[in-house]
């Protein structure tokens, strides 16, 4: 094969793809080598020479689930970064094998929920097409790598995560020692002080900061997660070096896949190995691994780094100009413009621009759910106005990332004729929620309708500007997809007799005040808790002090005010 | 129970320990519990079947006795016998048989030769190309083994696979 001696620069394509990794012929060929290898196996699943409990792990590794209704097909985003020609990939996947819609997921991934599995592989051949794939999106194994939806962006940033969670996805990709693990495996990466990653509920959460010498080095969180036991990560180490982030990465797993639980599903993530162990014995056996490493075997030098950076296609930012003050101007103008920028954008390293939030959260929508004809929306936007390039945030909502603040007006207008507009990032009605009863094998409750309830019952912008930030998640099950135990107001569907009920937790949190939301008291139907959420809003709006979060106003008064409006209202 | 090395059937000389039968002479493979009655025995090589709950560190005394090691797959998807051929391989040094026996598919055939394995146990009826075809679906890999000498690409942690 020719690209065994072929170099970096007969390697590159003429224009690298901005803020992920551009493949090359090898890459594309591995991704070749795996479909075909998936069709193996369906056609093995088809001759009857695999039984369907072998086959399901296999096809899982591919990202796909058999659900409710119909066979759902999760792609994976790594590190939550798609170029244009990728977005109008999974609107062509949208149109011509689901229903017009794809579903951005709590993970970063966006999921296809109608897929026939005879139209597995030709969806998987789409996605080949524009450098993407299923593969590890489900499955006892490392699966999708997220990271910060303002990456390479974000003026708080102290470094780029993405080439690492780039490196990491490649080393996790068909990991021969890592692939039949005791049970799925998460990792998260930031390089922001500010956790945006939720890295404290990851089985590895990582967050990056300059280190000596100009390299990277990393905090290390171990063993948090949600689920239905939540637990908040430990931090195992706070100065791993670059080098050594694949071998300590290899000590962690092999910890885990030599003592983690198989014998309980429920007990079989690595949190539970942690807790069982203590802290200070999970560190010790990692360490003790990690010195038996012959270490030169795993080191990332700083020329693979770079290597694999300069795959990277980077912005050309534009000189600042006057763009700045022709944003003020705009601002000025047009007040709903300007409601619209202080609560759907972020602050960008680059003077003159600006990231911008796309909520996927209109009034009374479905949490997260993209048409395909929005998906060409935001791949057009992204060509024409943010270097080609979007992101997927783990509330269920899309980043442009790069956005000249004089043609943020344009854009905005733009979304805003698409449906795409609404000015609620981080209010009440932007909820994360995941499928739920209408698509989930294992849900107990619709999470969708009440989500669409609770967004249309707040629907008013001026009343959620009035309540302020406010994160309420919500989950189907005890699975805890939709994060709720890490909402300032989570809602879990549960079974009660037999009916759909919904528990409610408060004072959540995933940043870096990471705290698990506490159960306030008996599940409710879905209309009372519809009224109750309404009934706690008005509490906090009563009890707030200068300038408090709802966070802030219920870890300063407690639940018993809370549990009292809930229950025994007036 | 036909034995496979680099995808092709190889013929299997030894044979394994009966329960509540001595040892004898020849080629045997023991189960962990009888180590030191093989150990003792004066002629014939000796295996050992390594429980998936043992440690590696368990064989190290034994080790320049051993001629074969069997790591095992209770069930395909418990995949701790893949942690353990690679220990056998990177910590201990271990240059002979490591073989693999159990539940195994062919799909993660690829990865136990990645971890050091060098000839599995597969059931009788198994389609033989399906290991075959196996072997050979991927020229790449995305990571370094750490037991095997594979060729770096150029750059990145991609490997091109040795193809037997
Ligand atoms: C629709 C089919 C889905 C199924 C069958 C499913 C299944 C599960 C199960 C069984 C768990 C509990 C795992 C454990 O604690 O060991 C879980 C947790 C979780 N799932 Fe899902 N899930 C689905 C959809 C989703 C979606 C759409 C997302 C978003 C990408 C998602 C993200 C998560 C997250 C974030 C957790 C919590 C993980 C943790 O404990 O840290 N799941 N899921
Ligand atoms: S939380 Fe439960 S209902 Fe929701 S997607 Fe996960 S498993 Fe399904």
């Amino acid at each position: 094969m020719s690209t065994e001696t072929m170099t970096r620069a007969e390697a590159a394509p003429a224009v690298l793809p901005v803020g992920r990794y551009g493949y090359d012929q090898v890459d594309r060929t591995f991704l070749r080598e795996r479909i075909e290898q998936f069709r193996d196996q369906v056609n093995r699943r088809i001759a009857g020479d695999l039984t369907e409990e072998e086959f399901k792990p296999l096809r899982l590794m591919n990202g796909l689930y058999l659900q409710l209704h119909a066979y759902m097909l999760r792609v994976a985003v790594p590190y939550g970064t798609l170029g244009s020609k990728q977005v109008r990939a999974l609107a062509r996947i949208a149109r011509e094998f689901d229903k017009g819609y794809g579903h951005f997921t709590t993970r970063q991934n966006i999921q296809f929920n109608w897929i026939k599995l005879e139209d597995t592989v030709a969806a998987l051949e789409v996605l080949a097409e524009a450098d993407m794939h299923a593969i590890q999106t489900s499955g006892n194994c490392i699966r999708n790598i997220t990271s910060d939806e303002f990456a390479g962006a974000a003026k708080d940033e102290l470094l780029d995560p993405r080439v690492h969670a780039e490196i990491l996805r490649q080393w996790s990709t068909l990991h021969p020692e890592f692939t039949f693990l005791p049970r799925k495996f998460k990792f998260a990466i930031s390089g922001s002080p500010h956790d945006r990653v939720v890295a404290r509920f990851h089985d590895i959460g990582l967050i990056a900061r300059p280190g000596p010498h100009g390299r990277p080095v990393f905090e290390v969180f171990v063993g948090g997660g949600l689920g239905r036991t939540p637990l908040v990560g430990v931090s195992l180490r706070d100065d791993l070096p670059e080098e050594d982030l694949l071998a300590y990465m290899e000590a962690i797993l092999r910890v885990y896949n030599a003592h983690g639980r198989r014998d309980n599903i429920y007990k079989a993530r690595i949190k539970i190995l942690v807790q069982a162990l203590g802290t200070d014995e999970f560190r010790r056996q990692v360490e003790e691994e990690f010195a038996a490493m012959d270490r030169a075997r795993y080191r990332i030098e700083p020329a693979l780094v770079e290597a694999i950076k300069a795959r990277f296609g980077a912005p050309d930012f534009a000189p600042e100009g006057n763009a700045a003050a022709v944003l003020a101007e705009d601002r000025r103008r047009d007040v709903r413009f300007d409601a619209w920028v202080r609560t759907n954008t972020h602050e960008h390293k680059a003077p003159g621009y600006i990231s911008l939030v796309v909520s996927l959260k209109p009034a009374g929508g479905i949490p997260g759910d993209a048409t395909a004809e929005q998906l060409d929306l935001l791949a057009d936007l992204a060509d024409e106005f943010s270097f080609g390039e979007l992101r997927v945030t783990h509330l269920q909502n899309v980043v442009l990332g790069h956005v000249r603040q004089d043609q943020l007006h344009t854009v905005w207008q733009r979304l805003s004729q698409a449906g795409l507009g609404t000015a609620n990032v981080n209010f009440i009605t932007d909820i994360v929620a995941c499928p739920g009863l209408d698509y989930c094998a294992l849900a107990n409750a619709r999470s969708i309708p009440i989500a669409q309830k609770l967004s249309s019952r707040f629907a008013d912008l001026e009343l959620q500007r009035e309540i302020g930030d406010l994160r309420i998640n919500i989950s189907g099950c005890i699975n805890a997809c939709g994060h709720h135990h890490a909402a300032h107001l989570g809602i879990l569907g549960v079974d009660k007799r037999g009916q759909e009920a919904f528990q409610i937790t408060l004072g959540g949190s995933g940043e870096e005040d990471a705290s698990i939301g506490q159960i306030l008291g008996p599940a409710m139907a879905e209309d009372e808790t519809v009224d109750a959420v309404a009934r706690l809003i008005d509490l906090y709006l009563v009890r707030r002090e200068n300038g408090e979060r709802f966070l802030d106003t219920y870890r300063r008064v407690g639940t018993a005010a809370f549990k009292d409006v809930v229950y025994a209202p007036a | 129970m036909p034995l496979l090395e680099n995808g092709h059937p190889v013929e299997d000389t030894w044979r394994y320990a009966v329960e509540g039968e001595a040892l004898g002479a020849g080629d045997v493979i023991v189960p962990f519990d009888r180590l030191s009655e093989g150990l003792g025995r004066a002629e014939g090589r000796l295996g050992v079947i390594l429980p998936n709950s043992e440690s590696v560190s368990v064989l190290k005394e034994a080790l320049p006795k051993l001629a074969v090691i069997v790591v095992t797959f209770p069930i395909f998807r418990d995949g701790r016998a893949f942690s353990q051929a690679r220990a056998l391989r990177e910590h201990l040094h271990f240059t002979g048989e490591v073989r693999a026996s159990g539940h195994i598919l062919p799909d993660q055939y690829e990865f136990l030769i990645r971890c050091g394995v060098n000839t599995v146990e597969v059931s009788g009826n198994t389609d033989m190309a399906a290991w075959e075809r196996a072997l050979h679906h991927f020229t790449i890999a995305t990571q370094p083994s750490p037991v095997l000498d594979e060729k770096p690409t150029g750059f990145g942690l991609r490997r091109f696979l040795a193809t037997p």
